[in-house]
């Protein structure tokens, strides 16, 4: 198809041809075109649906502010929906489609919409659908659900990864126009670290769209010869499309820089995008300026355009909507559209300018003091009509407008955090105030300085101001001669009478709608803003906002500055949820710790569970087992019977070195340690300050002034964060040092009858580990398998006879090998969390079930062992009336009466008569398992002063399910009441 | 001598050693890593008994010094990390808690950590991918603890063109992977 | 945001874990006449201030230290940060 609307001249390749689709169709167009340029070049002003009303829609601007031509690229797993046609890279092989239509763009059956606009007002949801109220979730929701929104996802995963990254600069420089330019040469020059970054993927800002910018040379040709500079500096660094879309606190922005959306895939292991995290010390923000339209009844037909955009298309990509276009403005800078159009032999039939002192235009008609009424033409612009100032009306003939209510600085970044931008006379927009993020500077057409001239110096003043501040001394870059004269603008927000005009071209809110917020009193702007969903859409109002705010100024009588402004929130633009995950997807999304014993586990065929961020052995199947519970059983009986083994390195392992160590745990514990021997190994359980027991674990003393301090799996991060801040902030005098070992060793479990057997056969002879000499809880320093060193703790979560025995953590692979070896004549079986789980449930260990963050010592049946004799954490507010009631919860076991009927944790327990409700709750089972020892479900339970109940039944409740099974309370310990197998 | 075989982090026999682009990253196996931390008020002992005994002087906050060899890294208030080679210094803790004797507690830490030496002109477009480190101001001797892929670390800068990580042995695979797949996307 | 540690210099609240309010470190004497209800007031009653607010930070991420940051709730801006264990000991905690 030709290009019957590609001028002379512009910024695009014309060697390097480019094919791409829209719709299906194929067309033609050049690097250096965006979709939108090279759409318009082949003729296509129709690029798109209207979200709510479904009018044909066309580009409305040339850049991230786009709120009209939203499409998708791509299809399959790359599919992504509401992008602006208006930044999409060309590339060779590029396909887009058109959305928010059926069947096709051109007839889109939910253009009836567009018929029912009175119905379809601002508030239109609030009033529709109320009633009847049944009708919400059957009908109402999934009819809205399947109108709303603009594209669509494939449901297929991305293909694609995303990077992210972190950056450091003296000076982040946003935007890459005269202003950012000139700040970039300045701070580079003076040695500073220096980013510049800029969403466009070519930079120069206005400087490449105009063609008079600068006196004496063309703004391109200074552009290139300055990027070439600053690339040949070692401190710049220049991101092009690269989107800074937040400010954060201290210096920080979020940025996304676009690495491979110009390719038709990233190349292999290359991302598409990178999230950069950037620390800086100041940031000029040279975001450049936003033109506005001016509403005018149907101003939103394909073709109607803002006037800067209309000479960026002209001058940069060479493209024109139309061959004939009219100019509508209320200030000087459009008339500049109409001379550059005339300039590559498009018609500019007239300009239409409101100001009755217009000036006149070569090769036109200046229409002085007139006003466009109305607009023709079904899916693309065919002529306009216009008032003029006697009050006649004419209808010109045009394929576009290139409309200009002005410019309003593009204030986004400064107000991320408490910027509140400041009313403006001179130009009649929004100039950045009070309470900038800090280390922002504004420079240039951002700060309201829309000259040129003004720019380029403000832009070089700015970097010296910021680097100053830094302590480096810059001078300001000498900076072509550029065009420079006072902004010559008259406001005028819409034409009078005019009804179905559009302030938001995305979310379609007409001054009708704003009309009616007024009349029913929503006239606070924030209140005005989310009864018409103005500026709500995904280009936060960028074009609307102030045009609204005008417009209801004026309803209610009141100034722009007055009726107030809204602000913005990140991001800038639209990031990619992918760009957010960045690496962290999949499997990736967090890291996995591997126990010593995994590449071992995984041999025999574990099955491993998820425990934070660690894999642990669940179970370790063996042939012929087809239920996880034979494994389990297995594990448990032959660990019971003979000997097993399990990895426990898990556990969290702290270091407690020093003088004071032993008064130390005095303060972290609730029982006391600074009696226990060396040698010896001492459960010891954590309180919170208010009294409830968080963490349990043991202590075993190496040394006098040393222990190592074992913690639950879960808490082993929080335990350690406890302890520091006791040490630092309670007890800073302490000579006590602590440090992390729970890598350091890889620690694993042998509990069962035959647990001693197997481990003489592993520890040195020179150590003896007989009852007598390495007695229960007791602990020391050995050699293992002919000299290795290691530790031993004689503890037992189990109940068994058992040890602890822990080398370094690289012999941990081989020393599983070896246990297991030794422990071939015994039959010994490796065991998983599950076996582990049920054997303490079997004996009555309370575990993370039990400390669940509502359980005192007392509830656990330790209450005697917070002492009183000394200070700890928790022990005052454990004291506590509330909770040392008589029917305070107490950890027992429970027992179906019925062995084989199943105890599900959590369920509750009722009196064995009696109601079955709140009031009556006599408590709530908290872990339940099978015992293949007892052959019966068991259960720990919390049961209210459940230590003198033992015997009594119970009616277990879980309405849930519909179940009731009576159960008897009996000890918590199952197995070994009375500890002789952990003594033997 | 004992007849344990050991594994390397990664769980294999060998360390792993990949080179991608202009980056080689290695699995470091062979230092013998102890933490010396001050008892209250022996800092200067430390330092002192250090110096004279074993010729190291302690590093400063956030830096590295080179006693070969032996090295030291700032890891917290009066607390380093003690480096040697693992074949001659296995039991590095004790020796150096027979040096320091009381001034001192001293832990072994060798097998708490795993370390991959990142080597190569591009590095630092590596680290400013996987850490918040101002690694391209970072010079040599420099050392500082924080994150890798959601796992902390010790990132010490030992030249322009060499960098260790030091990251906890139970998520080497995980860093491993971060750093590979970095590499890849800078390649 | 970014805090400037004592030791390390401006470091990125990301790797630290917040506490609360930093009058945590005056812990009340477990023996004395009120302790139940000093307890209770140190661990209950906080002030929640829209401006100045002196809280606890812990460097988790980086050299364990913990800090007492003096923050203002409205801006962010951070005006002081002192190792706690210093204003621990200069508050003349002795155990």
């Amino acid at each position: 198809m030709a290009q019957n609307n590609r001028l002379s001249g512009g910024l695009i390749n014309r060697d390097a041809a480019l094919n791409f689709t829209f719709d299906g169709k194929t067309y033609q167009g050049f690097e250096g075109d965006t979709l939108a340029s090279a759409l318009l070049a082949n003729g296509v002003r129709l690029m798109g649906r209207s979200f709510k009303y479904h009018r044909p829609r066309g580009p409305l601007t040339a850049g991230s502010e786009e709120p009209n031509a939203l499409v998708e690229l791509r299809s399959g797993g790359r599919q992504e929906p509401n992008t602006r046609a208006t930044v999409a890279e060309l590339y060779d092989g590029f396909s887009a489609n058109s959305q928010n239509r059926w069947p096709s763009l051109e007839r889109d059956f939910m253009a009836i919409n567009d018929r029912f606009s009175n119905f379809l007002t601002a508030g239109f949801y609030y009033k529709t659908f109320m009633w009847p109220k049944a009708f919400w979730e059957k009908l109402y929701e999934p009819i809205i659900r399947k109108a709303a929104g603009l594209g669509s996802l494939t449901g297929e995963d991305d293909p694609d990864h995303y990077d992210k990254g972190f950056l450091h600069c003296d000076l982040l420089i946003i935007g890459a126009g005269p202003a950012g330019l000139a700040a970039a040469l300045t701070a580079g020059r003076a040695g500073a670290q220096v980013i510049v970054a800029d969403e466009d993927f070519r930079m120069g800002g206005r400087l490449i769209a105009e063609t008079g910018a600068l006196a004496e040379m063309a703004g391109e040709a200074w552009v290139t010869e300055t990027l070439a500079e600053l690339a040949s500096m070692g401190n710049v660094r220049v991101m092009p499309r690269t989107t800074v879309f937040g400010a954060y606190d201290h210096g920080i922005y979020g940025a996304v820089e676009r690495n491979a959306d110009h390719l038709i895939a990233p190349a292999t292991d290359k991302p598409r995008q990178t999230l950069w995290r950037i620390y800086s010390k100041r940031a000029v923000i040279a975001t450049g300026a936003i033109e506005r339209p001016i509403a005018f009844e149907n101003n939103d037909r394909p073709g109607v355009m803002l006037a800067g955009a209309v000479r960026g298309y002209a001058n940069r990509w060479a493209a024109t909507p139309a061959q004939s276009v009219v100019v509508f403005a209320n200030n000087d800078d459009a008339h500049q559209t109409a001379r550059d159009l005339m300039a590559r032999g498009v018609v500019v039939p007239a300009i239409v300018d409101t100001r009755p002192d217009a000036p006149d235009v070569a090769g036109t008609e200046v229409l002085k003091g007139a006003e466009i009424v109305d607009s023709s033409g079904r899916l693309g612009l065919t002529s306009v009509r216009v008032r003029t100032a006697n009050g006649q009306t004419r209808d010109i003939a045009c394929g576009a407008v290139a409309m200009s209510g002005g410019w309003n600085p593009n204030l986004g970044l400064t107000c991320h955090q408490r910027g509140r931008p400041v009313w403006h006379n001179d130009i009649h927009a929004f100039v950045p105030g009070e309470g900038l993020p800090v280390g922002q500077i504004v420079a240039g057409a951002a700060k309201g300085e829309f000259t040129t001239e003004a720019a380029l110096k403000g832009g070089a003043a700015a970097a010296v101001a910021a680097l100053s501040d830094l302590g480096i001394t810059a001078a300001a870059a000498e900076l072509p001669a550029a065009t420079d004269a006072p902004v010559a603008i008259t406001p005028f927000w819409h034409v009078k009478g005019a009804k179905r005009a559009w302030l938001d071209y995305q979310n379609d809110v007409t001054v009708k709608d704003v009309k009616l917020a007024h009349q029913e009193n929503f006239t606070a702007v924030e209140h005005l803003k989310r009864y018409t969903t103005l500026g709500m859409a995904t280009d936060q109002g960028k074009t609307s906002n102030v045009g609204a705010l005008a417009v209801m100024a004026e309803l209610t009588g009141k100034s722009i500055p007055e009726t107030g402004t809204t602000i913005f929130r990140p991001p800038y633009t639209p990031v990619a949820m992918g760009a957010f995950g960045g690496r962290a997807v999949g499997k990736d999304f967090h890291p996995t710790r591997l126990t010593p014993s995994h590449k071992w586990a995984e041999e025999q065929g574990a099955v491993f569970v998820e425990v934070g961020n660690w894999l642990r052995a669940q179970w370790f199947p063996r042939k012929g087992e087809t239920h996880w519970r034979q494994s389990v059983d297995r594990e448990v009986l032959q660990t019971r019977n003979s000997v097993g083994v399990c990895d426990v390195t898990t556990l969290g392992k702290i270091d407690v070195q020093g003088a004071d160590a032993a008064a130390f745990l005095n303060k972290i514990y609730a029982n006391g340690f600074a009696k226990l021997a060396v040698g010896k190994t001492r459960y010891g359980l954590m309180l919170r300050e208010d009294g409830v027991a968080y963490d349990d674990g043991t202590a075993a003393r190496l040394a006098e002034d040393h222990f190592v301090v074992t913690t639950t799996t879960a808490n082993a991060v929080l335990a350690y964060r406890n302890m520091e801040f006791v040490r630092q902030c309670l007890c800073p005098e302490m000579d006590v040092q602590l440090i992390s070992t729970t890598e350091a060793w890889a620690q694993y479990a042998v509990a069962g009858p035959n647990s001693r057997k197997l481990l003489q056969k592993i520890v040195d002879p020179e150590f003896d580990i007989s009852n007598e000499a390495f007695p229960f809880m007791g602990c020391g320093e050995i050699t293992v398998c002919g000299g290795l060193r290691a530790r031993l703790f004689r503890i037992s979560f189990s109940g068994e006879l058992a040890y602890e025995i822990a080398v370094p953590t690289r012999y941990g692979d081989a020393m599983m090998r070896a246990l297991m070896e030794a422990g071939e004549e015994f039959d010994a079986v490796p065991y998983g969390t599950e076996a582990l789980g049920v054997m303490r449930i079997e004996k009555g260990h309370a575990a993370g079930n039990e400390l669940n963050g509502t359980t005192t010592a007392l509830n656990l049946g330790l209450g005697r062992m917070v002492s009183t004799k000394k200070d700890c954490i928790g022990n005052v507010l454990s004291r506590r009336e509330g909770m040392n009631t008589k029917d305070a919860l107490a950890l027992v076991g429970v027992k179906p009466v019925n062995a084989a009927d199943p105890l599900p944790a959590g369920a509750h327990l009722m009196n064995a008569t009696g109601p079955v409700d709140a009031a009556h709750d006599q408590g709530y089972v908290t872990s339940a398992a099978y015992s293949p020892i007892l052959e019966s479900s068991i259960g720990l339970a919390f049961v209210k002063g459940g230590f003198d109940r033992k015997g009594e039944k119970l009616r277990l409740v879980n309405p849930l399910e519909g179940q009731e099974t009576l159960v008897e309370i009996v000890s918590a310990h199952f197995v070994d009441p009375e500890g002789e197998k952990l003594r033997a | 001598m004992h007849k344990l075989k050991a594994i390397t982090p990664l769980g294999s026999d060998s360390p792993r050693i990949d080179t991608i682009g202009a980056l080689t990253i290695s699995e470091g196996v062979d230092s013998a890593l102890a933490s010396v931390a001050a008892r209250a008020g022996q800092e200067t002992a430390v330092r002192d008994l250090l110096a004279e005994k074993l010729s190291l002087s302690l590093p400063d906050v956030g830096r590295s010094a080179d006693a070969a060899p032996l090295a030291a890294f700032w890891s917290a208030p009066e607390q380093w990390m003690i480096t040697a080679p693992h074949d001659t210094h296995e039991l590095l803790a004790s020796e150096l808690k027979a040096v320091l004797g009381d001034a001192a507690s001293v832990v072994e830490q060798t097998d708490g950590w795993c370390r991959f030496d990142v080597i190569g002109d591009t590095l630092e477009d590596l680290f400013e991918r996987l850490s918040n480190a101002p690694i391209r101001t970072m010079g040599a001797s420099s050392v500082r603890r924080t994150t890798v892929e959601h796992v902390g670390v010790f990132l010490w800068r030992l030249s322009e063109t060499h960098v260790a990580v030091f990251g906890p042995r139970s998520s080497a695979a995980s860093l491993h992977h971060g750093l590979i797949s970095v590499a890849k996307s800078i390649a | 945001m970014l805090i400037d540690h004592p030791l390390l210099g401006l470091r990125d609240a990301q790797e630290f874990t917040y506490l609360g309010d930093a009058s945590l470190i005056n812990r009340p004497d477990w023996q004395a006449e009120n302790a139940a209800q000093a307890f209770h007031d140190y661990l209950y009653l906080r002030d929640n201030p829209a401006g100045e607010h002196r809280e606890l930070w812990f460097h988790e991420q980086g050299d364990r230290s913990w800090l007492v940051v003096t923050r203002n709730t409205l801006t962010h801006e951070i005006l002081k940060v002192e190792l706690a264990r210093d204003v621990a000991k200069a508050a003349g905690k002795a155990d």
